[in-house]
């Protein structure tokens, strides 16, 4: 029987993120090596390397334009669905480079989930259909198992209590905002991947909504790496664990978040951190 | 417009009422003996079954090519098709019609017609005698020739589409495929239906290359293999022979109703087009 | 677990590919009918072009001359009425009626007539002025490919107009010109590229039109000297050499559709370029 490439490769197709500790590279679970990035002609990221570490909150900020958001679509091959985008270097996840040939990306982007700036719910479903969406995707078909996990990670977003009444009747367009981008943070949990990335999840949001995320992701890191991207240089250093500022497509500096916000080695990074340009 | 056609209808309600439009006779032919008998359904059956016809074939052919247009073709062969398909609908009629007499007719009479006479001839609509001048000879004609518009409709309705949706599905995991079938589709399904009766209404008013093909005969067949009439062509072909009154005036009524029809199905359709675009949906996720 | 979990991941690979495939199929499909017109036009038409074809009325049965000049005319005709009535109603909507109750009628309409089969129109012109007339001639041809043009002209001057910025009209009418000559000499002008290629690919469409023609044009085998006539147009002299018994007239139809189909090429051509260098400029 052909078994899928990424199992060839010793790519693990089903996995809790809990047994992860036992393999070689504890401490590293994603790491970019020499990664370049262009749309057309622009070069938008410059060679960056870095290691993301495993069950902690890795934040990216810069200013607007700097390639955070472009790199956080590198991780799950995103980057590349854009027409004329084009990525270079290799990207380590569990010993196998993503970017190898005989990598599919729908795999690649199963075990590392996205949660994106502005909530994308899909209007035509249910909010259970819409939680439960990439389960169907992957061939779980059984009533009881998606009920199940419905419940579980709709609850974990805490939408559930909003929700229970409603899963069936109403659209998942019809929820608040933030509601909204709890469903989208579940419908991304709910395929179990080992790590998720966050593009920005608060930007479309209001205070209330923004602190309830924060916890979220604070909860999260028992469970996933998580990996966030935003603009928004207090709510890095609620959150993270390790913060990474970027700056004209190149990684300036990267290390533990008390580091960079309290005795940054790089004249760029104190000036950003303490609001002299950006 | 309206009123002036209405006006020349006027008449022939009162002589023939409902029955113009329910009943079968067309007997233009006066004589002293013979009075002459006007009524649509001929024609109405006709229209209805040749832009079916054309429905059934055009359907899937044209939303293939929007899907490869809007979500799969590389961006250099984009401009490419779309201008192709473009040029197919700029072709006038009586062209499409020349081409049909000389090479589709003569091809699904010697091909296609057979084969399915061979395979579906259980099926009532499939049966011989087999004409070449026919119902279903106009259907694809039709099929071919409102193609480029169910394309063009749907092409713009899968692009307004946002990309966010596709977004969401793919860092799901999932193929090309599923992100289309699972999010694409069903966020631009009514302006995909919309197209699609866009397109209808096309074939039904459609009517020179119709006229050169369908047969122009005044009976109702069950086969599909027989000639028939629409009611754009029967227009077209009998209103230099209308040499009275009421003949005329039947015509024109004829043209009344066809306006109606046209009327109505576009009207649904442009609703369903509207109620997709971003301002339809009351932004809801944009 | 593992297996079963990469089976599936198979089917959805190939089910993946296979709609690739058909779509591609679909389009490939879509498209054959195209290049075989193409072909047939080419290899049919070419052969019948000669001096005499382009010289000859269709009487003589040697050349369609009467019927090219015979759709120049009503081509021409109908742009007399189309073009200004079209031109002053986009313009209308775009800078009077954007959102008043007639502005809101007058869209309505133009839509339905966008929409309204050809041959509707062509039963609007034989009830409007054959009848009353009780003879076809030229200029009922010409009102009803009018009618046909108007709302297409309409609808593409309305677009245009709508996406010159209000601070042009606003700086017209700082300098203190009345509005309609900002609109006319503003608007129009900055929006002219626009304009034209709607009315270009208006014409392109009616010129192709045959349906309406043979309810009021009717058709001619000689030259026509007199609009109050029935006039030949090479649509119309395609339909009936095509439905003759005769293999030479056959010959002359498809001569006669490649003429049609490059004039109306041609256009649309002269419709892109025009609309291409303006937005590079």
């Amino acid at each position: 029987m052909q078994t899928s490439k990424l199992a060839q490769s010793g790519f693990r197709t089903e996995s809790k993120p809990e047994q992860n500790h036992s393999t070689s590279s504890d401490v590293t679970h994603l790491q970019a090596q020499h990664i370049q990035a262009w749309f057309g002609h622009f070069h938008a990221i410059k060679d960056v390397s870095i290691d993301i570490h495993r069950h902690k909150v890795t934040a990216f900020i810069g200013p607007s334009g700097c390639g955070k958001t472009t790199l956080l679509r590198c991780f799950n091959r995103m980057h590349e669905l854009v027409p004329s985008a084009r990525v270079e270097g290799q990207i380590i996840f569990d010993g196998v480079n993503i970017y190898d040939r005989s990598i599919d990306p729908v795999e690649v982007r199963r075990r590392i989930g996205m949660v994106f700036q502005k909530p994308n719910p899909f209007p035509t479903m249910s909010i259970y259909d819409n939680a439960v969406a990439g389960l169907r995707l992957s061939g779980i078909r059984q009533r009881r198992k998606l009920d199940e996990i419905a419940e579980r990670t709709l609850h974990r977003a805490a939408l559930w209590e909003e929700v229970k009444d409603k899963l069936h009747q109403s659209s998942g367009a019809s929820l608040s905002g933030g509601q909204q981008q709890w469903l989208c943070i579940a419908r991304t949990l709910a395929l179990n991947p080992e790590i998720v990335l966050m593009d920005e999840p608060c930007s479309a949001l209001d205070p209330m909504a923004t602190a309830k995320i924060e916890d979220l992701i604070t909860e999260l890191k028992e469970d996933y790496t998580v990996v966030i991207v935003t603009h928004n240089m207090q709510q890095a250093a609620r959150v993270s664990d390790f913060t990474a500022f970027m700056y004209l497509g190149e990684l300036i500096e990267f290390g533990t978040t008390k580091k960079i916000f309290e005795t940054p080695d790089k004249r760029e990074t104190e000036d950003y951190i303490t609001g002299k340009f950006g | 417009m309206i009123v002036v056609m209405a006006q020349e209808s006027w008449p022939v309600f009162q002589q023939f009422g409902l029955k113009f439009i329910y009943g079968t006779d067309w007997q233009p032919v006066q004589s002293d003996q013979h009075k002459p008998e006007f009524s649509a359904l001929p024609f109405i059956y006709g229209t209805l079954v040749s832009s079916i016809i054309a429905l059934v074939i055009a359907i899937p052919l044209s939303l293939g090519t929007a899907i490869f247009l809007a979500e799969w073709a590389p961006s250099k062969l984009r401009a490419l098709v779309a201008y192709f398909i473009e040029l197919l609908a700029a072709i006038p009629s009586v062209v499409y019609g020349l081409w049909a007499i000389f090479f589709l007719v003569p091809w699904l009479r010697s091909t296609v017609m057979p084969f399915l006479a061979s395979t579906l001839g259980f099926l009532p609509i499939f049966q011989p005698p087999i004409v070449g001048f026919s119902l279903f000879t106009a259907g694809v004609i039709l099929a071919i020739m409102s193609l480029p518009y169910i394309t063009a409709v749907a092409r713009e309705v899968l692009l307004a589409v946002p990309n966010s949706q596709r977004e969401a599905m793919l860092a799901l995991g999932a193929t090309r495929w599923e992100c289309i079938r699972k999010a694409v589709l069903p966020y631009g399904r009514s302006g995909i239906v919309g197209a699609i009766i866009l397109g209808w209404g096309r074939a039904q008013g459609e009517t020179m290359a119709v006229t050169m093909v369908i047969g122009n005969s005044h009976y109702i067949k069950a086969s599909l293999f027989q000639p028939g009439y629409t009611m754009a062509s029967v227009i077209a072909n009998e209103i230099n022979e209308a040499t009275y009154a009421l003949y005329a005036q039947s015509l024109i009524t004829i043209g009344l109703l066809l306006f109606a029809v046209s009327f109505i199905v576009n009207g649904i359709a442009r609703y369903l087009i509207i109620k997709t675009s971003p301002l339809g949906r009351g932004g809801a996720n944009e | 677990m593992t297996s079963s979990f990469s089976l599936s991941q198979n089917r959805r690979r190939w089910t993946n590919y296979a709609m690739h495939g058909l779509v591609i199929g679909a389009t490939a499909l879509a498209l054959t009918p195209l290049v075989l017109i193409f072909i047939y036009l080419i290899m049919k038409g070419a052969g019948a072009l000669n001096w005499d074809f382009f010289t000859q009325p269709v009487g003589s049965g040697d050349g369609v001359a009467n019927a090219i000049l015979g759709t120049a005319t009503l081509v021409g005709l109908a742009s007399c009425i189309g073009i200004p009535v079209g031109l002053l109603s986009g313009l209308y909507l775009s800078e009077y009626g954007r959102t008043t109750k007639f502005g809101t009628i007058l869209r309505f309409f133009t839509d339905v007539l966008n929409s309204t089969p050809s041959i509707v129109v062509g039963v609007f012109g034989f009830a409007f002025i054959v009848i009353p007339t009780k003879h076809f001639s030229a200029l009922a041809g010409a009102v009803a490919l009018s009618i046909l043009m108007i709302p297409i002209i309409t609808r593409s001057t309305e677009e245009i107009a709508l996406l010159v910025p209000n601070s042009l009209r606003e700086a017209g009418l700082a300098l203190g010109l009345p509005r309609w000559r900002v609109i006319l000499w503003i608007v129009a002008r900055t929006a002219r590229a626009g304009i034209v290629t709607g009315i270009l690919l208006s014409v392109a469409r009616v010129a192709g039109e045959s349906a309406p023609l043979l309810l009021t044009a009717l058709g001619n085998l000689w030259w026509n000297r007199n609009l109050n006539e029935p006039i030949a147009a090479l649509p119309v002299q395609i339909y009936n050499y095509a439905t003759s018994p005769f293999p030479k007239l056959w010959d002359q139809a498809w001569g006669a559709a490649l003429v049609l189909v490059g004039l109306v090429a041609l256009t649309s051509l002269l419709a892109r370029v025009i609309s291409h260098r303006e937005q590079l400029r």
